[in-house]
């Protein structure tokens, strides 16, 4: 295997304990960043102050709904806390055409590619709105006009997916890619590495983008594999992986960038690894006071992607402690608002739960329906 | 109309598709340049070439998560899982993902897969190239579950089931592969899921089976007749969705149900028909609903004999019913 430096561009993470160790061990052949991979260009600047709009409404949003869980308005939440930059500067690196396949945890990856609040809101509540019709828990939302495909609970299911996409779209010529974003955990899953398989043997043009945000509910990253990083674990496909530090929006925007473009000039897939930290719990289920300290999180906190972003741009010029706080206050409107509306939408009928099941009803789930319906007027169910 | 057996019917079946809609696409293990371990896609990657039929390594996870995700983007993939006693790598993508994606999608995301699969025993497969594991998947909201037993309903349901808008899973009996012939339609000429076919009328009992299961059935059937027991065979062909109507209506005239699967008997599918029956046929019902099944037991190798239903264990069970009352 051919000896490889580390790069040494400062797009490129080289702060997190894992990545020094991998870089240790290149001495001994052995990669976790690949010579293909490139550090890219840097984020655009004039579109910073938009991203950093997208991520302070992500957090903000994050923070409206761990409040309404606990007041009992939403059932359940999964917040992203901490890992905005690498949401957002992944989608801004992909375009409207490419397709999203998520995991759970992806608001602000739906922000970025300009779903209105509302919608992801009629999703947390099923109400009638709703574009899945109350069909999943919270978080679990899809959206076809954005290229955002539905979420589901299972771990790294969506991954062969994304590659079976990206195969079709290469047969039908299109110039697009597919993108999927997945967590530490899924690592570990059979479809992350059935995923690589099929993506390195047909060079499809598909983006592994794995938040590693260190904690797969209690499991901590050094638990989930030996590996020194989550990326190398690529180039046993023959497909090149890279580490960036998550909460810097040029290193992601760039490693996106250049996969994108050696996707679509056939080079294949890549797998970038985003350093994060989950700074919330796994979801309002879970309490991570029993598995991590508050000082690990705290510590964590100094590296919080938007305070980051709010410097640079305040070091800029341009943006002022005064205009943050006014944006704070407005985008926190905006979020309440947004909610109590779609709280005053009225909530899915319930004989539309035998929809979608096919694109017809079958005559079982006719008869099905019928007996709901018969229920409902002898007033067993309730409306 | 040309003779052929079932496994012909399946291939010739895959090559008029692919000709047919430049959409279709096959993808599995050994199915390219080996035409399937079977045969079943024989000549395919010749005719169609690498980047519609698709040898791809052997992931079953991986087969079927890709051919969803091909499925969604529009395309109209046709996976074969090489033995159906192998497709549980892929069952989470199937039950969990595949099934649900329309409805999970709130209709924004149909998943238009065709999984064909070998099933069933009588080929000295043993554990593992044997099972008929049918009920799991009937048991999933969201999946068809097809079983032809003719070539022509293999064409005329594999037809169907490549044209439509929702995923199935065909199951293809490999015992009966190439043990019979049969005559095959030409054109565009589609079986209906959720169609059971007459396979012999009779007054006394109605017998209601599927896939490799028919000739011993018929057999039975045709041995009874001697007897001066008249049964009617139904072949159910289409498990999900099922012809509730058609099975009714046949107890509802012979009174008398014997139902026969080669499944484990145990929450197998006969558990459903026979419930169907104590519901809406009971007061036809002149005798207890019979199961002939295979026994609640894994494969056995040396004695898949002793284990799968055979036409004089049926013919047995058909007698003791008439006979009951």
């Amino acid at each position: 295997m051919a000896k490889v430096a580390v790069p040494t561009s400062s797009n490129l993470y080289r702060g997190a304990p894992s990545a020094r160790r991998s870089g240790e061990m290149a001495d001994s052949s052995t990669l976790s960043i690949s010579p293909e991979v490139r550090s890219g260009e840097p984020f655009p600047e004039r579109e910073l102050l938009d991203a950093y709009k997208t991520m302070v409404l992500a957090r903000a949003t994050d923070e409206r709904c761990l409040s309404l869980q606990r007041q009992g308005r939403i059932g359940f939440y999964a917040p992203l806390m901490g890992q905005e930059a690498a949401q957002v500067g992944a989608s801004r690196a992909v375009t409207a055409q490419d397709w999203v396949f998520p995991a759970y945890r992806e608001l602000a990856v739906a922000l970025a590619r300009g779903v209105p609040l509302r919608s992801v809101f009629d999703q947390l509540l099923g109400n009638a709105e709703d574009q899945i019709k109350g069909r999943q828990m919270p978080n679990h939302f899809g959206f076809r006009d954005i290229n955002f495909v539905v979420a589901s609970s299972p771990i790294g299911t969506q991954i062969t997916q994304a590659v079976g996409a990206a195969m079709a779209a290469q047969r039908r010529k299109d110039a697009i890619v597919t993108i999927t974003f997945f967590g530490d955990g899924a690592t570990s899953s059979n479809d992350f590495h059935a995923g690589l398989n099929f993506a390195g043997v047909f060079r499809a043009p598909t983006i592994f983008f794995c938040q590693n945000n260190q904690w797969a509910i209690s499991l901590p990253r050094e638990r989930q594999t030996r590996s020194a990083t989550l990326a190398e674990k690529a180039a046993a496909y023959g497909v090149p992986g890279v580490v960036v530090d998550g909460n810097d929006l040029d290193a992601v925007y760039g490693a996106v960038r250049s996969a994108r473009d050696r996707a679509i000039s056939g080079g294949g897939p890549t797998m970038i690894e985003a350093e994060v930290y989950r700074f919330g719990p796994h979801s309002t289920s879970d309490d991570p006071k029993r598995y991590r300290s508050d000082d690990e999180v705290a510590a964590a906190r100094e590296r919080d992607p938007i305070a980051r972003l709010r410097s640079r741009l305040v070091a800029a010029g341009g943006w002022s402690d005064e205009s943050d706080r006014a944006l704070w206050d407005a985008v926190r409107q905006q979020v309440l608002h947004t909610f109590e509306a779609a709280e005053k939408v009225p909530p899915i009928p319930a004989r539309t739960m035998f929809d979608d099941v096919f694109a017809h009803l079958t005559p079982r789930l006719e008869e099905e329906r019928a007996t709901y319906d018969s229920l409902l007027r002898e007033g067993v169910e309730k409306p | 109309m040309t003779e052929m057996n079932l496994v012909q019917a399946v291939n010739r079946t895959l090559h008029e598709a692919m000709r047919e809609d430049p959409d279709v696409l096959v993808l599995g293990e050994d199915v390219g340049v080996n035409g399937g371990v079977f045969r079943a896609t024989d000549g395919l990657f010749q005719e169609f070439g690498a980047d519609r039929v698709i040898d791809t390594p052997l992931s079953e996870t991986g087969i079927i998560g890709a051919a969803i995700g091909m499925a969604l983007y529009g395309l109209k993939p046709v996976a074969e899982i090489q033995f159906l006693d192998f497709i549980y790598p892929a069952f989470d993508q199937i039950v969990s993902e595949l099934a649900k994606f329309r409805y999970r999608s709130g209709g924004q995301y149909p998943a238009h897969v065709v999984i064909r699969t070998p099933y069933g025993g009588g080929i000295k497969g043993g554990l593992y190239h044997s099972q008929s594991t049918e009920a799991y998947f009937c048991h999933t909201a969201g999946l068809q579950v097809v079983v032809p037993s003719t070539p022509a309903d293999a064409r005329g349901l594999l037809r169907t089931a490549i044209h439509g808008e929702d995923p199935v899973l065909f199951l293809e009996p490999k015992r009966i592969y190439r043990s019979m012939t049969g005559e095959v339609p030409e054109g565009d000429v589609r079986v209906p899921f959720g169609q059971a076919r007459l396979v012999r009328e009779g007054a006394d009992v109605s017998v209601f089976a599927y896939g490799a299961m028919i000739p011993p059935a018929t057999e039975a059937a045709e041995t009874l007749e001697s007897e001066g027991i008249s049964a009617e065979v139904i072949d159910l062909r289409s498990l999900v969705p099922l012809d509730e109507a058609a099975v009714i209506a046949s107890v509802e005239k012979t009174g008398r149900a014997v139902i026969v699967h080669e499944a484990a008997r145990f929450c197998g599918f006969g558990a459903e028909l026979a419930a169907v029956l104590a519901e809406k046929a009971f007061y036809s019902l002149r005798a207890p609903v019979a199961r002939v099944t295979g026994y609640d037991t894994p494969f056995p190798y040396a004695l898949e004999n002793a284990y799968l239903p055979n036409a004089g264990r049926i013919a047995h069970t058909v007698r003791a019913t008439v006979r009951a009352a």
